[in-house]
């Protein structure tokens, strides 16, 4: 169908395009910008005057809760409520069960995605087999099957040497790993190793459980010449020791969860259980540290690090309680929350919610060159919404933003072209 | 307003006759925070009583505890003597439903089982709920439920009378 | 969102006891001078008060432990409650279940009172914003987090031999990292406004920026019980040694344990304190332990008086008068 999306603020952060303007769709792809391509009549006439019109959001990880937790979600609540907030393509990590150690469940994942007709649906396949950093998952085989990438699916190997063979092997099929820099050991706590978790009892994670894994890795990776990319990013000094390495020239990202940008440790105050994330939220300096990352681009990519969970999942004292955070629905308000300070602009904003994920995963998309595929986010950058059960689309009402509110409803957004989400008028 | 020091010497004059009666030798004293105390005290001068003086809280005895909890100034009891075969005083300053005596008795009982228990009182003034009587009274009145009358204290000991409307 | 949102009604006044933190001074000291009140009657004939006479308290304890369950039960039983004790670690009933539905079971017994103790931090918390509203939660013991009654014991003790606090200096010695009740006690003696508390441990049982708790921090307890009132022992579980927190036994008990030698530091009329049960020869020798300073034994009497006042508090706190029927 012809598209014609009118009068809105055309944010293309990959072209550096940011000007109200009209943007032409056909045949699923961007005809034109401004312009009409010769000969295009209008079967479908999109008003966005006074909103932003951009490339559909790429989330780089988001938990589907299928194959393995239908109970807390399945791939067809999460993609619709993906939709919903403007989320075209969303990154599904290896750690279902069973896990995406072989081709069979990539295929069930894509053929569950298609029959939900809605968010694109991307997965990560597993670095080992089962993710028990033992033996290698057959990576080229995956890679066959669509998985656009390979990682630890946030069970960090601990074996060294099973690390480096992975990361040689799976620089072998050009296939780009996502690495979450936590120490197995270190790892092991509720909360920030901080002057809150001292006070509230809770065991403590300290930065260096992340920083020193993260140095080892950057030291292993050096000679390898593979792409690696740092999911959840926590700590300042985290921010540092990547810019630095990509100064030096090695191939590597970085991405932060939206959530560390707003939370820190004092919001676990009263115990609530919805601020129990891993890796835990940290200092008032470490989450300031992030948000600047993400503003010099340091940081590569926002993602909603999306974890929805049953009521009782959440329903128990902290400790007993299940790690993370239903993110996607407010994944893009969160983000142009951030924009009403002058720290980061709002292309720059949407940049680490297209481009920048795109570029990770090696796609042709998150940007809206001609011929590209015609995802595409139509928002009101102004309009407030109160965060409440209702509005949370996913099945997981497990985040501790209800009750903000928040900047930014979703119009329209389009996949390839055909509309999978309409509303917002609510 | 009026100084207490004269209801005490008249119910100093009926306990010596009353103790003298009924041929007690050495009693003890025991006063019923806050009040009973100083009063009890004063008697205790007046009649040369040797025993130390008994202090009774009957805060966590109380009856309404389920409506009004535990008073937070709640001070510890003392019975400085054994209880056990002993003539006592229990001293109050003002009797009204008969409530807080209950809730005294069984305070005392649970130190042991004395062989008799009297009554004084500063004021008596009606509006029994419980079948007890004082045996001594400074002064005995007949007040409406609405009034309020309390003693202050410990210098000069003084009855406060209040008639809520 | 704090413990005092939860454990103050509307008028401040305390409805669970949840945490010493957050509290003022004048919460304090009525539980002190209650408890002062109550400390007489396990001296009387009959060591029993009417005043929760009808009430039932139930002690849920989802971690195994012998002392502070009897003292809370006697505690209960003292002041005419009818007590039910629930040994849910060993329960094998309860597996599977929810600790709401847990919960949700109790209450449908027509409880006053939950005593808690559980093996995570926040857990008496959890249950406080959970139970009916005439229910109150005292908690028993939560991780790490808290152990509000020992804390108030403790100052009890503390003000019965040396009632100034504000002259004191008070030295808390062994594993600060995993204590509950030192975390209390910290939080207690701050409020009652103690001139200094030091921690006394090696760095590995500090937790981080343990200063922040309002203490001053010594790694070498020869200058840490130096000229101290109150030296207060803590108890050294075995499984610290397998989480490579300490080397052994006799290393810290030679480096850091109360020896006669090492308590001639302190003032000359120190007290010492240790909330049981004692590992002799581990934290404490026994000549101190049993010594004429000890007042280990104090305490756990003490712990009775003022947990019978917290019970009379916190359950006369959810009195309301006649008529006004919640």
């Amino acid at each position: 169908m012809r598209t014609v999306i009118r009068g809105g603020r055309v944010i293309d952060p990959a072209h550096q395009i940011d000007m109200v303007t009209d943007v032409f769709i056909a045949d699923g792809r961007i005809a034109g910008i401004g312009r009409p391509p010769d000969g295009f009549s209008v079967e479908r006439l999109i008003d966005a005057r006074e909103r932003v019109v951009c490339p559909g959001l790429i989330d780089l990880c988001a938990r589907l809760r299928e194959p393995g937790h239908e109970h807390k979600a399945t791939i067809a609540s999460e993609a619709r409520a993906a939709a919903a907030a403007g989320i075209t393509t969303l990154v599904c990590p290896p750690d279902t069960d069973p896990v995406i150690d072989e081709p069979a469940v990539v295929e069930w994942i894509r053929r569950r995605a298609e029959a939900a007709g809605q968010a694109r649906v991307l997965t990560l396949g597993a670095l080992t087999h089962g993710l028990r950093g033992e033996r290698l998952a057959e990576m080229a085989a995956l890679k066959e099957a669509g998985c656009v990438g390979v990682g630890d699916g946030g069970r960090p190997i601990a074996n060294t040497r099973v690390l480096r063979r992975a990361l040689e092997y799976a620089a072998t099929f050009d296939l780009t790993v996502f690495l979450t820099p936590l120490d197995p050991w270190l790892g092991q706590g509720l909360a920030h190793e901080g002057r809150v978790a001292t006070r509230m009892g809770l065991s403590g994670v300290p930065a260096a459980a992340e920083t020193g894994v993260l140095a080892r890795d950057l030291e292993l990776i050096r000679d390898l010449g593979v792409r690696v990319h740092f999911c959840r990013l926590s700590s300042a000094r985290s921010v540092e020791l990547v810019a630095r390495a990509r100064a030096e020239g090695l191939p590597v990202t970085a991405d932060v969860a939206i959530h560390h940008l707003h939370l820190s440790e004092i919001d676990l105050a009263g115990f609530d259980s919805r601020c129990h994330v891993c890796p835990p939220l940290r200092g008032e300096r470490d989450r300031d540290a992030l948000r600047a990352g993400l503003a010099s681009g340091a940081l590569d990519a926002l993602c909603s690090d999306h974890q929805p969970h049953d009521p009782d999942a959440k329903q128990a004292p902290f400790g007993d309680t299940e790690p993370g955070i239903s993110g996607l629905d407010t994944l893009l308000s969160l983000s142009l929350h951030l924009t009403r300070t002058d720290a980061l602009a709002l292309p720059a904003a949407l940049e680490r919610l297209t481009w920048g994920p795109a570029r990770i995963l090696g796609l042709d998309r998150g940007h809206l060159g001609i011929g590209a595929p015609a995802d595409v986010c139509v928002f009101d950058p102004v309009r407030e919404w109160r965060v409440t059960a209702d509005h949370l689309r996913s099945r997981g009402q497990n985040s501790p933003f209800l009750g903000w509110d928040l900047p930014g409803r979703v119009t329209q957004v389009l996949l390839e072209g055909r509309v999978i989400y309409e509303g917002g008028q609510d | 307003m009026r100084d207490a020091e004269f209801l005490i010497e008249a119910m100093a004059v009926q306990l010596r006759e009353l103790l003298a009666r009924r041929g007690i030798g050495e009693p003890a004293l025991v006063g019923i925070h806050t009040g009973g105390v100083w009063v009890a005290d004063r008697l205790r001068q007046r009649l040369e009583v040797a025993a130390p003086l008994g202090k009774l809280d009957i805060s966590f005895y109380r009856d309404d505890f389920s409506r009004i909890g535990v008073n937070p100034q709640v001070k510890p009891s003392e019975l400085p003597f054994d209880v056990d075969g002993r003539h006592l005083v229990l001293v109050d300053d003002v009797l009204y439903t008969g409530r807080t005596i209950r809730a005294a008795l069984n305070e005392l009982f649970d130190y042991g089982r004395p062989a008799s228990v009297l009554l004084a009182v500063l004021v008596d003034r009606g509006g029994r709920e419980l079948p007890i009587e004082a045996h001594v009274a400074g002064s005995r009145l007949e007040l409406p439920a609405g009034s309020h009358i309390q003693l202050t204290g410990p210098e000069p000991l003084q009855l406060l009378l209040q008639n809520t409307p | 969102m704090s413990a005092s949102d939860v454990q103050l009604d509307r008028q401040g006044r305390l409805r669970h006891f949840l945490t010493v933190e957050g509290l003022s001074r004048r919460h304090l000291i009525e539980i002190l001078d209650t408890a002062e009140s109550l400390h007489g009657v396990a001296e009387r004939r009959v060591k029993k008060l009417p005043t929760l006479h009808g009430k039932t308290v139930v002690n849920l304890f989802f971690e195994a432990s012998t002392r502070t369950r009897t003292t809370f039960e006697l505690a209960a039983k003292r002041l005419s409650a009818d007590v039910i004790t629930l040994n849910i670690a060993q329960s094998s009933a309860v597996k599977g279940e929810s600790l709401l539905d847990t919960l949700r079971n109790i209450e449908a017994m027509q409880c006053d009172m939950f005593v808690v103790r559980h093996q995570q931090s926040g857990a008496a918390e959890f249950i406080a914003r959970h139970v009916k509203p005439h229910i109150a939660v005292l908690n028993a013991g939560d991780g790490r987090h808290a152990h509000p009654t020992q804390g108030m014991l403790d100052a009890f003790t503390i003000r019965r031999h040396k009632p100034d606090f504000a002259k004191l200096q008070v030295a808390i010695v062994g594993d600060i990292l995993h204590s509950r009740v030192a975390r209390s006690l910290i939080h207690a003696l701050n409020i009652l406004g103690v001139a200094e508390i030091r921690v006394v441990a090696p760095r590995t049982l500090l937790p981080f920026a343990v200063e922040s708790l309002g203490v001053r921090v010594f790694l070498d307890p020869r200058e840490g019980l130096k000229d101290v009132d109150v030296v207060v022992m803590l108890r050294l579980q075995k499984e610290r040694m397998e989480g490579a927190l300490l080397p052994s036994e006799p290393e810290f008990f030679e480096r850091y344990g109360l020896t006669e030698e090492r308590l001639a530091l302190a003032k000359p009329d120190a007290i010492v304190m240790h909330p049981g049960p004692i590992n002799r020869g581990v934290e404490i020798d026994s000549r101190v332990a049993d010594g004429p300073r000890s007042v280990i034994l104090e305490q756990v009497t003490n712990g009775i008086a003022v947990r019978m006042a917290i019970m009379s508090i916190t359950l006369g706190n959810h009195a309301h008068p006649a008529g006004e029927n919640l």
